[in-house]
C-alpha cells in the first residue's frame, strides 16, 4: 500500500484495502486500484450487504466504491474532514465532522444531528434505522428515520469509539481516559471497564456477543457480555499477553471462540478463549497493526499496519 | 512508555497564539508562503476572512475536554487530539505542523494535549508556543483579560508585531512589561511580521547551550525526546481538591497580587532523591498556578544534563547530554506563574542540594 492502511476488511470474498494516502485496493479474482478522493483518506466501512466500500476524506467526500473499481460520491460537505463513518440497514450511511452527524439515506435523502459537543463515534443499532452517536459526556440515540426526541445516556468524559453488542442489549463507548464505558439498555445502567494502560481503540464482538474483545493493554483483554449482568463484578479474559508490546487491533472469529491479535510491532497471533492456546500468524513487522477482519468463513485474515503493509493469511493449508 | 515512541518521528508542532488583529494570520501566511522547503499542516479555529493557500488545512472547533473531575491542569483540546491523529493516516505529507488558536483561547489545554494525549505524544512534539502581540493594544490587553497575560507567560517566543504604529518609547514601554510577565521568551519586533521565520519555526533545533551562557533570555525548552522522567506522573490523584478560583478581578493597579510573575532559581549539584519528590509536590499542590516551568538541572554523578520542563502539574524531563568538560555544572530553573512563593520555592529547591 502506499501510506497508513486505515482499514481492511473483505467484501465477500474479496479483500480490500484503503490507505490514508487514498489509495483503495480491491483484491480478489483480479486487483483493482483507484483513489477517488482528491487528498487523504480518513476512513472506510463496508457496506451492510457487502456489495461496496463507503470512505470518507479530508476532501469533505463520501464515496461507495464497488470491487469493480468505481466510485459513487454520495455525499459532500466542503471543507469538513469527514473522519467518522457507519453503515446502517437499507443502504444508509452515518458519516461526522467536528459536532455534527447526519444520515444519508439509499434514496439520497439527508437528515442532520447536531450534538452540542464533538462527536466522537458513530455506530448503528443491529436492528431498526436506530443511530447512536457517541459524544462528550455521553452517548445520544437518535432514530434516524423519524423526528422523535434523542434518548440521552450520560457520563462525564469524552467518549470516542462506539459498539452495540450483537444483540442490541448493551451499548459500549472507549473514552479519551484510558477506559470503556457501557450502558445496559433496558435500565441505562452504567458499567465502567477500567485498567487498560493505553486508550482502547479497537473492539470486537465474539459469537453471538458472549465477549467484547478490545485492544489497549499488552493483551487481548475480553469482557464477558453473557448472563445478567454482563461484565459487572466479572474478570475479563486476558489473551496473548505479551511483555513488549501492546495489544492495537482486535478481530474476532465470526463462528469460533478464537480471537485474533494484532500489537504495535507488526506481529499478529490467533488467540483461542478456552484455553489461552497461540497460534503465531505473522511476525513483527515495521509499524503498529492498525486494521484485521475476517472472512465470512473465517479461513483468511486481512491486515494492515501504519507503515503501508498489508496482506492476507490463510488459515487453509 | 510507548515503544512505538520514535524522537526521530515525532512531527515537531508550533502553536501560534495571540488576540484577534495581533497579525497571526499575517505571520501564518508568510510561513506558507515562504519558500523554505517545509509542507506544514495547518489546524486553525476557523477560515477568517483573510485566505490561507495551503494544501493541508483543516477547521476545528476548539473542544476542551476535561479529564480526572475538570482540575485545569488535566484539560486538552479534544478536537487537536483527534486532528493529530487524523493526520498521522498522512504522515508522508507534511513535516510540520502548526496550530493557530483564537485570540481569548487558554494555551494551556492547547500545550498540555502534546504531553497528556499517550497517542499524540508519540506522533508529535510541541516545538515552540509563539505568541503575537499587537505592540499598539497589548498593554489594553493584558489590562482587560487574564488571557492575554496567560498567553505572554506561555510563549516561548514573542512577536512584538506593528512596531510602526507606536513611538520608540511607547515600545519600550510594551517591552518592559512583556518582560515583566515572562523574561524567558524570546523577544522579536516585527512590522507586518516581517521576521526572519527561521527565528519563529523549529525553534527545538535552537542550540541549547546558550541558555547556559546566563542570559536568561534565551533560555527556552530545549531538543529532547518527550519521554516520561521518573517526576512524569500523570495519573494525578486529586482527592484533595483543587479549587483554582478564577475569578476575574480586574485590579487595575500596577502591583496586582495576582499578575504573572517568574521566579528564576539556581544551584550546583542536586541530589536526585531530594529534588524529583520535592518538584513533585510543588507541581501537585501548586500547579493551577504555575503556567510554564523549565529548567536545565546538574544531577550529583550524573555525567548528563537533564532538561525539564511543565504546564501546570504535568512535569516533563529527559537526559539530554553530556556536560562538556568547559561548561559550569549549575542547575536553573525557572517558574511563570500567578501567586508563587518566592522565598518558599528558593529555600525548598535550595534544600535540594546535593550534599
Amino acid at each position: 500500500m502506499d501510506g497508513f492502511v486505515v482499514r481492511a476488511g473483505f467484501l465477500k470474498e474479496t479483500a480490500y484495502f484503503a490507505s490514508g494516502e487514498g489509495e483503495i485496493v480491491f483484491s480478489g479474482v483480479g486487483e483493482q486500484k483507484f483513489a477517488p478522493h482528491k487528498g487523504g483518506l480518513l476512513a472506510a466501512e463496508p457496506v451492510k450487504d457487502g456489495k461496496g466500500l463507503v470512505t470518507s476524506g479530508d476532501d469533505g467526500c463520501i464515496y461507495v466504491c464497488a470491487a469493480d473499481g468505481s466510485s459513487e460520491l454520495v455525499a459532500e460537505r466542503p471543507r469538513k474532514w469527514i473522519d467518522l463513518i457507519a453503515t446502517g440497514p437499507s443502504g444508509a450511511v452515518a458519516f461526522a465532522s467536528g459536532r455534527t452527524a447526519w444520515v444519508r439515506f439509499q434514496d439520497g435523502r439527508e437528515k442532520e444531528f447536531a450534538h452540542e459537543r464533538a462527536v466522537g463515534g458513530l455506530a448503528f443499532a443491529p436492528k431498526g434505522m436506530r443511530l447512536a452517536v457517541s459524544r462528550y459526556d455521553g452517548a445520544t440515540l437518535w432514530w434516524a428515520g423519524t423526528d422523535g426526541a434523542p434518548v440521552e445516556m450520560t457520563w462525564k468524559g469524552a467518549h470516542l469509539g462506539i459498539s452495540f453488542s450483537p444483540e442490541g442489549k448493551y451499548l459500549v463507548t472507549a473514552m479519551q481516559e484510558n477506559a470503556l464505558h457501557g450502558w445496559r439498555l433496558s435500565d441505562n445502567q452504567d458499567m465502567r471497564m477500567t485498567g487498560y494502560p493505553a486508550k482502547v481503540k479497537s473492539f470486537s464482538w465474539s459469537v453471538k456477543g458472549r465477549y467484547l474483545a478490545t485492544s489497549g493493554a499488552n493483551a487481548a483483554i475480553l469482557w464477558p457480555f453473557f448472563g445478567k449482568t454482563g461484565p459487572m463484578g466479572q474478570s475479563p479474559l486476558q489473551l496473548g499477553a505479551r511483555s513488549d508490546a501492546l495489544v492495537t487491533t482486535v478481530s474476532c472469529h465470526p463462528k469460533e471462540d478464537v480471537v485474533a491479535v494484532g500489537y504495535q510491532d507488526g506481529m499478529i497471533m490467533m488467540c483461542r478463549f478456552a484455553d489461552n492456546a497461540e497460534v503465531l500468524l505473522r511476525r513483527p513487522g515495521k509499524g503498529p497493526i492498525s486494521s484485521m477482519d475476517w472472512d465470512g468463513e473465517g479461513s483468511r485474515l486481512v491486515f494492515g499496519t501504519e507503515e503501508a503493509e498489508a496482506g492476507i493469511i490463510s488459515l487453509q493449508d | 512508555m510507548s515503544a512505538t515512541q520514535d524522537a526521530q518521528a515525532q512531527i515537531p508542532v508550533t502553536v501560534l497564539t495571540g488576540y484577534l488583529g495581533a497579525g497571526k494570520t499575517t505571520l501564518l501566511n508568510r510561513i506558507l508562503t515562504e519558500n523554505h522547503g517545509q509542507r506544514y499542516a495547518v489546524i486553525v479555529n476557523e477560515f477568517g476572512e483573510v485566505g490561507i493557500d495551503n494544501d493541508l488545512l483543516v477547521e476545528s472547533d476548539e473542544e476542551i475536554f476535561e479529564m480526572n473531575n475538570g482540575c485545569i491542569c488535566c484539560t486538552v483540546r479534544g478536537d487537536l487530539i483527534r486532528t493529530v491523529q487524523n493526520l498521522m493516516k498522512r504522515k508522508g505529507a507534511f513535516d510540520a505542523i502548526i496550530v493557530e488558536t483564537t485570540g481569548v483561547a487558554d494555551p494551556a489545554p492547547v500545550a498540555q494535549t502534546f504531553f497528556m494525549d499517550d497517542d499524540v505524544r508519540a506522533s508529535a512534539k510541541l516545538d515552540a508556543v509563539v505568541a503575537v502581540v499587537d505592540a499598539r493594544h497589548v498593554l489594553q490587553r493584558l489590562e482587560d483579560t487574564e488571557e492575554a497575560e496567560d498567553q505572554v507567560a506561555f510563549a516561548d517566543v514573542i512577536l512584538i508585531n506593528k512596531t510602526d504604529l507606536v513611538s520608540a518609547e511607547e515600545l519600550a514601554t510594551v517591552e518592559a512589561r512583556i518582560r515583566a510577565i515572562n523574561p524567558y521568551a524570546v523577544l522579536h519586533r516585527s512590522e507586518r511580521c516581517g521576521v526572519d521565520i527561521a527565528k519563529v519555526l523549529d525553534r527545538g533545533a535552537f542550540d541549547l547551550d546558550r541558555v547556559l551562557s546566563l542570559d536568561p533570555h534565551f533560555l527556552e525548552h530545549g531538543h529532547h525526546e518527550h519521554e516520561c522522567g521518573p517526576s512524569c506522573d500523570h495519573d494525578h490523584d486529586h482527592g484533595h481538591g483543587h479549587h483554582h478560583d478564577h475569578e476575574h478581578h480586574h485590579h487595575h493597579h500596577d502591583e496586582d497580587p495576582h499578575s504573572v510573575k517568574s521566579i528564576s532559581l539556581k544551584a550546583g549539584d542536586l541530589n536526585p532523591d531530594m529534588f524529583f519528590p520535592w518538584i513533585n509536590q510543588v507541581t501537585q499542590v501548586q500547579g493551577p498556578n504555575i503556567l510554564r516551568m523549565k529548567g536545565i538541572l546538574s544531577f550529583k554523578d550524573d555525567p548528563q544534563r537533564y532538561v525539564i520542563q511543565g504546564v501546570h502539574m504535568i512535569v516533563e524531563g529527559d537526559h539530554q547530554r553530556d556536560w562538556k568538560a568547559d561548561e559550569p555544572r549549575e542547575s536553573r530553573l525557572v517558574f511563570i506563574g500567578r501567586d508563587l512563593n518566592w522565598d518558599v520555592l528558593k529555600d525548598s529547591f535550595q534544600a535540594c542540594a546535593a550534599q
